[in-house]
């Protein structure tokens, strides 16, 4: 469990790898061209990390974390990914991206749709509610007072446990929410996406959205 | 180093915190961008945006009145939204500015914009978001190469030998891309060729060095060097007499900004923390006095080299004769203390 590749090398995605090589994994980064399109983007804002294509970064990684524009995950092939562990940290947020047809009308988190491409994939949500420069500039290590903690949501909880054990490392404390529809819980407009929490704060937090999600 | 300010033309309120008119906003603009010519400052830039609080719908129609209002100042957008304009119209209404100025003050900034509102006044669709900007992009360059123009692309018609005019009267106009800072926006400017202006609108603004430094070895390494690579800065900000004035006049216009954007997306209500630690050093917001100001833009331009930085007065309302000292301010009381502390360097 020591490589992480991450789609996409935008704000989030250089963020993620950023910190990942900080935590001491192996990483890859891709975005949608070949490598040597991002090789000095990579040695640049994310020294350490190898630039791949996205089907070679994925392919040899144990965790794909996806941060590519929303509408174009489906440009991602689902093949690579195929048995990993995907981590979905992207959001809707029609106020800022537009109303995109797909996300409206069906009650779903953005996961479940996007988890009906990656369907071999063992997909988890989580990152999404944290912005890019807060990923580095919040982390705390384990045990510390105040550390900000963020939902798991997946319906593997082996593979939401392994992404738990990740996000320690990053430097997070991290809940599992339950199945994938509890990521509703952390979607763009919701209280957990708003805020900032620790542990204890978002397990309550936690407690009375995912049971308000159940009405 | 070039100092100025930017404005979306923020309507101003009355005091029962109601909007007054956006007529009157862009009256505002206008004698404000007069004024800052008058005072000195070496630039000025309107930003295109299409809502009830921020009415400047139309950078190219300011930028022409102020060409000819105005001497010395460098007038451009900040930014013109290229993905859902026609680049032949925009390069026609700024060549006509810079005809009109006499030549050599007029830009543009091109650039995908912070919002989409643009996408259903003008009919595009956002899942073009990406190829529209592209596209549009190129062939604004193209016009700007010369005339007559051939280009040819999937997101407009193409262009078969056609004149654009005028042309400028030095021959080309400074194209800028306007960007919130991510890697692959720095990649695009330095593969083009093209200056780039830096959006900062929160966190250490030190954070763009890594940007900087990407957007200029990819220049390099597509055999882009010279004049044309340069970086600007365009941030929050707003000088009084004092640090404390200054602090409590942007305040409020601040907490409005954020509540707007806050209804529209759901966020929660503004927290003065956050404000206090954007407005102090390494924070984002230039909102100090004179020597703060000038401190601050010395040093970021350790870390980014930028040979312009312009800031943002007038969000969510503020007060006229507060937009009006702190363009003074700008120039006559922060510009010479940048000088000097660059010289000292
Ligand atoms: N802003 C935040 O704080 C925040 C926080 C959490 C989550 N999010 C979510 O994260 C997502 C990404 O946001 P961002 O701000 O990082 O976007 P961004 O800066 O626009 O970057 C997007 C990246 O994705 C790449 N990409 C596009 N298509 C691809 C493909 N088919 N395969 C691999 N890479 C591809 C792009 O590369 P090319 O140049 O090659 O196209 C680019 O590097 C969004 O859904 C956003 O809502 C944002």
């Amino acid at each position: 469990m020591d490589t992480i590749a991450v789609l996409g090398t935008g704000r989030v995605g250089t963020a993620v790898a950023r910190i990942a090589l900080d935590a001491g994994y192996a990483v890859h980064v891709a975005a949608s061209g070949a490598a040597s399109e991002i090789e000095l983007l990579a040695e640049i804002m994310t020294p350490g990390a190898r630039a791949m294509t996205a089907a070679d970064a994925a392919r040899e990684a144990d965790i794909v974390v996806l941060a590519v524009p929303l509408h174009k995950y489906r440009n991602v092939d689902p093949a690579p990914l195929a048995g990993k562990i995907v981590i979905d940290a992207l959001n809707y947020w029609a106020p800022v991206d537009g109303v995109i047809d797909e996300f409206e009308g069906r009650g779903l988190s953005t996961s479940e749709i996007v988890a009906e491409h990656f369907t071999h994939s063992r997909m988890v949500k989580t990152l999404n509610h944290i912005g890019y420069h807060e990923m580095e500039e919040d982390r705390l290590p384990s045990g510390m007072p105040g550390r900000r903690a963020l939902a798991v949501a997946s319906d593997d909880s082996e593979a939401a446990e392994q992404v738990r054990g990740m996000l320690d490392r990053f430097g997070f404390d991290a809940l599992h929410s339950g199945p994938l529809v509890t990521g509703r819980a952390f979607e763009a407009g919701t209280p957990i996406f708003n805020g900032s929490f620790t542990a204890e704060e978002l397990r309550k937090e936690l407690s009375t959205s995912v049971a308000a999600l159940a009405r | 180093m070039q100092l100025g300010a930017y404005s979306f033309g923020d309507t101003q309120r009355n005091p029962d915190g109601t909007l007054r008119s956006t007529a009157e906003a862009i009256r505002n603009l206008f004698d404000a961008i007069v004024h800052a010519d008058t005072v000195g400052l070496d630039y000025f830039a309107i930003g295109e945006h299409h809502t009830v609080d921020m009415p400047a719908s139309s950078p190219a129609s300011l930028v022409n009145a102020a060409a000819a209002a105005t001497r010395r100042i460098v007038l451009s957008s900040g930014v013109s939204v290229i993905s859902t304009d026609d680049p032949v119209r925009v390069f026609q209404q700024f060549a006509t500015a810079d005809a009109v100025s006499g030549g050599g003050r007029i830009e543009i900034t091109a650039g995908r914009g912070s919002s989409v509102e643009s996408y259903p006044l003008f009919g595009y669709d956002l899942r073009d978001y990406e190829q529209l900007f592209e596209e549009k992009i190129d062939l604004l360059l193209t016009i700007n190469r010369g005339s007559p123009v051939t280009w040819s692309g999937t997101m407009r018609p193409s262009l078969d030998g056609l004149d654009v005019v005028p042309r400028p009267v030095s021959g080309s106009l400074p194209i800028w891309i306007g960007t919130g800072g991510s890697a692959p926006s720095s990649v695009r400017a330095g593969r083009l060729g093209v200056p780039v202006s830096y959006g900062i609108i929160g966190g250490a603004p030190h954070r763009f060095a890594p940007l900087a430094e990407l957007y200029r070895r990819t220049a390099a390494q597509h055999g882009h060097t010279g004049e044309d690579i340069k970086v600007s800065v365009a941030a929050l900000g707003l000088v009084a007499p004092t640090k404390q004035e200054a602090l409590d006049r942007f305040y409020p216009g601040w907490v409005n900004l954020n509540m707007e954007m806050g209804k529209l997306r759901g966020w929660p209500a503004p927290d003065d923390r956050a404000y206090l630690a954007q407005a102090h050093a390494p924070g984002a917001y230039y909102v100090g006095d004179p020597d703060d100001i000038a401190e601050r833009i010395v040093h970021l331009h350790g870390h980014l080299g930028h040979m312009r930085h312009f800031l943002q007065m007038d969000i969510g309302g503020l007060p006229q004769e507060h937009l009006i000292e702190s363009l003074t301010l700008l120039a006559t009381e922060v510009k010479p203390r940048v000088e000097r502390l660059l010289s000292k360097k």
